[in-house]
């Protein structure tokens, strides 16, 4: 049988493309999120469009308690673990909230960052699996207009490089997805530029084939590599009155 | 009535002309498409409205089943094809995609959602299969497939001459599972009417060639072909159609005879050329489809095709079926013959259909709201005197203050 498939904010557009694409190569799949109950009719509709298993699992990143007995709850162990776990927030909002800015780094790193180590620990015991984060070009460097969000990527970046380099020998693989712009819910109406833009299965698409060539960073178009590597090497007392648009 | 505004779904958009577009506004149900179960001993699957019926063959046929009924396209959802009551190349035996509804939830004026079948709910039932999304939105359907044991149709085509000749092979063909003819509408005098004439069957597991009996349902992956840019005006003109006419006419007639089709080519030929309407120009073009009583289908048929063939104005697809039996309420199908054209636009289009809607009055047939673009009520109350009680009903249960389109503003539904 092939591996089963976990994944973290199941209910997120890019989370539910990851099930689909895993499922139709006939791999089972669970899907994890707040009020997974709701979520039955997307995992009717995986299990009958792709005649494989699927189940959902009640899952609540921020409840960082509760994290060991989620991940200790599986037997078996899924082989493939995605976490799409994440949240853009509003840069305003954080500026003007602490509260909402630790939401946004919360969500965004250390709740993905927790329990994948959870994950990672488990796998190591048994001497495989595969981890995969997805975080975002947009923690490649800080930028005015997403910082908090982009320093928590960045953080979530730094955090999945580390882990792949402590688990080299373990039989353990962690892959790093870098999607630039991607339309989903969390997106709508923000007129992203289509050239730069990829759709959820795309990015499906891009973790599917990284994880099946055991590849550890990989940006979903490879354009954004180039983008961001000319944004990078802009020298900082140049960037600093630069605007570069999110 | 005019201008009060409403909501209607839209599915996939494949209806011709305005059926989809919302008086006020517009329900995008492309998002609402998950299966939600399936029942392998029935062949009953429950999902939601904005399913597209090609998924649905994705999934089911490499598990030994097919629709009951399919259009010529495989990009409909089941929201739509339960809204036009559609009807493919066996409703003579078959009838209409209703006939495989069992139930469906629909969404009424006052958001409450209710469970109809022909058993629970009867009325709303009949009324929204056909109901053209103007009896609320569907949200979920239970559809019954049919078991194949291929994926593979055997089609035999014949030649006939002329319409007197079609329609004989039509009615000795009247035990073929799927039959349809393209009618060659530059023909005239005693060609008039000539046609081809194709019938198909689901091919038995057995029945393969040896190549293909370990993998019944497994057929060659198309490629699409797409036309990437909209024709200049005026490339379709009445001299590449007839030469177009023409050409597909010797063609067939010197192809064999009984040949073996795969699902995707047979059912659904244009969806392999995506984007084909566009050979049409930017002015785009319209569909003209009516269903004549078998009584006056012969005169009724040569009247239109005659009006069509001395316009010059080609018609690039034409394509007749035999209806069978219908009892929906409101539905397009009657037991006869169903012709339809399509038209590039233009100036002189519009006075072409209006002769052939004439045409069709007088032969007591009706016309199909699902490629209608431009009927206007009163023609449409001629033709089918169900138009009146449809409206009645919607007034009754204030479903024209929540539902309307620009279609019904136009027909005055
Ligand atoms: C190439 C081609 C070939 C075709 N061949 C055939 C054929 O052989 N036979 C045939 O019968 N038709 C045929 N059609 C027409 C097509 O089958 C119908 O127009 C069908 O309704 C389109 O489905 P859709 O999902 O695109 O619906 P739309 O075009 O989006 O909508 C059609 C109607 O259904 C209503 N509707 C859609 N979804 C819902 C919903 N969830 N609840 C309530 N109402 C809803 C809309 O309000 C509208 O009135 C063909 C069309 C094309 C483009």
């Amino acid at each position: 049988m092939k591996d089963i498939v976990l994944v973290l904010g199941g209910r997120s557009d890019i989370g539910l493309a990851v099930a689909h694409h895993f499922a139709a190569a006939g791999h089972p799949v669970a899907l994890a999120a707040r009020n997974a109950a709701d979520l039955e009719e997307a995992r009717a509709d995986i299990a009958i469009r792709h005649g494989v298993e699927a189940t959902l699992h009640e899952f609540d990143a921020l409840d960082t308690d509760a994290l060991s007995g989620f991940v200790n709850a599986f037997d078996p162990m899924p082989g493939i673990v995605v976490s799409a776990v994440g949240a853009l927030g509003d840069q305003a909002e954080s500026e003007a909230d602490p509260a909402a800015a630790a939401l946004v780094m919360r969500t965004n790193y250390e709740a993905p960052a927790q329990v994948l180590e959870l994950f990672a620990a488990r796998m190591v015991a048994r001497g495989s699996g595969t981890l995969v984060g997805i975080s975002s070009v947009a923690g490649d460097r800080g930028r005015a207009v997403n910082y908090v969000y982009g320093s928590a990527k960045a953080g979530f970046t730094a955090y999945l490089s580390g882990l792949r380099n402590r688990l080299s020998n373990s039989g353990v693989h962690v892959v790093t997805i870098k999607p630039g712009f991607v339309y989903t819910r969390m997106t709508e109406g923000m007129g992203l530029p289509g050239s730069l833009t990829a759709r959820p299965e795309a990015v499906a698409e891009t973790i599917f084939q990284a994880v099946a060539r055991g590849r550890s960073v990989v940006y979903v178009k490879p354009i954004w590599r180039v983008i961001m590597g000319i944004i990078r090497a802009i020298p900082e007392p140049i960037f600093r009155k630069t605007r570069i648009g999110s | 009535m005019i201008g009060k505004g409403g909501v209607v779904a839209r599915g996939n958009g494949r209806a011709y002309g305005d059926s989809a577009i919302g008086a006020a506004a517009t329900l995008d149900m492309r998002r609402l498409n998950r299966m939600l179960s399936f029942d392998a001993q029935t062949g009953c699957l429950v999902a939601e409205a904005g399913v597209i019926l090609g998924d649905v063959i994705a999934t089911f046929l490499p598990r030994g089943w097919f629709p009951w009924v399919t259009p010529g396209t495989k990009f409909v959802t089941l929201g739509g094809a339960i809204a036009a009551d559609i009807h493919g190349k066996n409703h003579h035996r078959d009838g209409s995609f209703g006939n495989f509804v069992e139930w469906i939830d629909v969404m009424g004026a006052d958001g409450e959602i209710t469970r109809a079948s022909r058993e629970e709910n009867a009325d709303l039932f009949a009324w929204s299969v056909g109901g053209m999304g103007l009896t609320g939105v569907i949200l979920r359907a239970c559809i019954r497939l049919r078991p194949v044991e291929s994926g593979w149709i055997a089609q035999q085509t014949v030649a006939a001459p002329n319409l007197a000749e079609a329609m004989d092979v039509f009615e000795s063909a009247n035990d073929a599972t799927y039959s349809v003819a393209w009618v060659d509408c530059i023909a005239s005098g005693a060609a008039l009417g000539r046609s081809l004439v194709m019938t198909g069957e689901h091919v038995g597991a057995e029945e393969l060639p040896h190549a293909y009996r370990s993998h019944p349902f497994r057929t060659p992956r198309k490629r699409n072909l797409s036309v990437p840019f909209n024709a200049p005006t005026g490339i379709l003109n009445r001299f590449s159609v007839r030469a177009f006419n023409a050409f597909y006419w010797r063609r067939a007639q010197r192809a064999s005879r009984e040949t073996l089709v795969d699902w995707d080519s047979y059912f659904y030929p244009l969806d392999a050329v995506l984007g084909w309407n566009r050979i049409y120009g930017r002015r785009g073009f319209l569909q003209f489809q009516c269903v004549l009583p078998l009584e006056s289908s012969k005169a009724g048929l040569a009247a239109l095709l005659s009006e069509t063939a001395a316009s010059g104005q080609g018609s690039f697809l034409t394509v007749l079926k035999r209806f069978g039996q219908q009892n929906g309420r409101f539905s397009f199908p009657m037991p006869g013959y169903t012709l339809a054209l399509d038209f590039p636009v233009s100036a002189r289009t519009f006075s072409l259909l209006d002769r052939l809607d004439a045409i069709t009055l007088d032969h007591g047939g009706r016309f199909y709201l699902a490629k209608d673009a431009r009927l206007t009520a009163t023609t449409l109350r001629q033709a089918d005197p169900r138009a009146d009680a449809f409206c009645t009903m919607r007034q009754e249960s204030d479903l024209d203050q929540a539902f309307a389109s620009a279609q019904s503003e136009r027909l005055l539904l």
